[in-house]
């Protein structure tokens, strides 16, 4: 039996917090601050275009790239919005969600042996993909750094074999993003060594502090840039799962050879669904951050009470905050919680080594269960 | 909108305290613009949002419309009549409105009688009413924004990535 599985996949790590999963999964009257969506249904009349394309019979194949008129949306909106110009004919892929677009995206470029950078902490997915690519995983812990990477340990861990750098900002984890000077610092490094910069913007609409600059509208970066971005996290449609990949014309005709035979296309009431978000979304988006923003003041305001020590995060919903105060590590301390409190959170060991003493705090979750939440992990605090 | 009434009007349970929390602003800031809003008459009432369809059936209310045809006195239009009109305590709502009518009229009370009645003998037969067109609510789905069912259960997976 043992033959059975690939190497390749065997040697995939677990991931080690699994069992801590399943243990919140088999309990109930959590408040859970572990998650990692929006707690919006997605507006009605994204869901009602949905329900529409169904009763109007549409229920085929779309093109493999995606639905032409979600294509072209997508190409006046990037246009609008940030200046961009993708043509919607062949620079544009309409995926399964920023996850596929990324596969997609690091099983086109990499040859077995190539390296990838990626900055730690960082969402699950991105090294054991990697990984599945053939490519070699160059973590590059940023704590230090205010969670960032910086040009200067961008350049460290670039070498002969480093075919490109993943960037993910606002960021999961941390919150964290990126200014336009900084990345036009980082942009600097990329167009000088002559890498690639994949580009996960998926919480792009939910910046808070500054505007978002994509990594693509930097002077130049547009031919080495592959832009991911989706619906899911803006228009709160993480079921859906619709994501979009926007880039150079022969690197996106490379990923829609894997696409075409993988996956085929998008489900297309997902995609017609996706069209009416483009079209009258943005205003629930404007709603939806503010609610966001509050939130976000509010529970940062209340881990300080706590002196639980974190980082203000500029985009997302997330806080990752440092646990050295409980003397427990990140496991552990969300174990406990889970068990003495019913509160769950993620431990930071989730999202890279090194991050024992962190966790993630969504703030996903309504007001009378943020508040609820910060005074039991007070009493936490104090009995732990 | 300030964001304190936007804030309020969602929950109007929220504290001067949450309030400063969530908007990075002084509690006391908040206290003392909460108090002007108050004393301009922007913020006119707290209340909370019933279901009273799951309320015991003896205090059930009933609840018409009532499209209400007037003639416009000379000077006072149709202020005056309102005026009248809305000051009695059935009277739950009152709009003057385009159309074919004028004054739409909501009103309140613990049976079809007592509705019936407040129209018959209070309503139409005041001074310069035309005419009246009562209409019963049968069945409230959605009030002031909010959709009249029982919470619904979270449908999100409690822990993810």
């Amino acid at each position: 039996m043992s033959d059975i599985i690939s190497k390749k996949v065997e040697k995939m790590k677990p991931s080690g917090i699994r069992a801590f999963f399943d243990l919140v999964l088999g309990m109930e009257d959590v408040i859970s601050l572990g998650v990692g969506e929006p707690d919006f249904v997605t507006p009605w009349q994204i869901r009602e275009a949905g329900i529409y394309s169904l009763e109007q019979g549409f229920t085929s194949y779309t093109s493999n790239k995606g639905l032409y008129k979600l294509r072209l949306g997508l190409s006046r909106h990037l246009k609008n919005r940030y200046g961009l110009e993708y043509d919607p004919d062949d620079e544009i892929l309409i995926t399964v969600g920023v996850s596929e677009g990324l596969d997609l995206a690091l099983r086109s470029i990499i040859n077995p042996g190539d390296k990838i950078v990626i900055p730690n902490p960082c969402y699950v997915s991105y090294g054991p993909v990697t990984e599945l690519a053939g490519g070699i995983p160059v973590y590059v812990n940023t704590k230090d750094y205010g969670f960032k990477l910086t040009p200067r340990l961008l350049e460290k861990s670039i070498d002969k074999r480093t075919k490109a750098v993943l960037l993910n900002y606002p960021a999961n984890p941390t919150g964290i993003s990126y200014t336009k000077k900084e990345l036009g610092e980082l942009n600097k490094i990329i167009l000088k060594h002559k890498i690639l910069c994949l580009s996960d913007e998926i919480y792009a609409d939910l910046t808070y502090d500054f505007p978002h600059t994509p990594f693509a509208s930097l002077h130049q970066a547009r031919n080495n840039t592959i832009y991911l971005d989706g619906f899911s996290k803006s228009y709160a449609m993480t079921g859906w799962r619709v994501g979009f990949a926007c880039g150079p014309r022969e690197i996106i005709a490379a990923m829609t050879k894997i696409h075409q035979y993988t996956i085929m296309c998008v489900p297309i009431t997902s995609q017609m669904a996706a069209c009416e978000a483009l079209h009258t979304g943005r205003k629930d988006i404007e709603e939806m951050k503010r609610e966001y923003q509050r939130r976000r003041e509010y529970v940062l305001e209340g881990l300080g009470r706590l002196g639980l020590a974190c980082l203000r995060p500029a985009g997302a919903f997330y806080v990752f905050a440092c646990i050295d105060k409980a003397g427990l590590n990140a496991l552990e301390f969300a174990r406990r919680l889970l068990k003495e409190q019913k509160v769950a959170v993620v431990p930071g060991s989730a999202f890279g080594k090194g991050f024992d003493n962190y966790i993630r705090i969504s703030y996903t979750s309504n007001f009378d269960n943020l508040k609820e939440a910060i005074e039991r992990i007070g009493v936490f605090l104090r009995t732990a | 909108m300030d964001e304190i009434l936007e804030i309020l009007e969602k929950d109007a349970r929220t504290t001067p305290e949450e309030i400063a929390g969530m908007t990075k602003k002084d509690a006391a800031k908040v206290k003392q613009a909460i108090k002007k809003y108050e004393k301009e008459g922007v913020i006119l009432k707290y209340k909370t949002v019933l279901n009273k369809e799951l309320i015991r059936s003896e205090d059930a209310e009933v609840r018409a419309l009532i499209e209400v045809n007037i003639v416009p006195q000379k000077d006072l239009g149709f202020d005056k009549i309102a005026e009248r009109i809305y000051s009695f305590p059935e009277v739950a709502s009152c709009y003057l409105i385009s159309g074919t009518y004028d004054l739409l009229v909501v009103v309140e009370g613990k049976s079809i009688h007592t509705v019936s009645s407040f129209v018959a003998e209070k309503l139409s037969c005041m001074e310069n009413i035309r005419g009246t067109v009562t209409h019963f609510l049968l069945k409230k789905y959605k009030e002031d924004g909010v959709v009249l069912k029982r919470r619904e259960e979270n449908k999100r997976i409690a822990i993810s990535y």
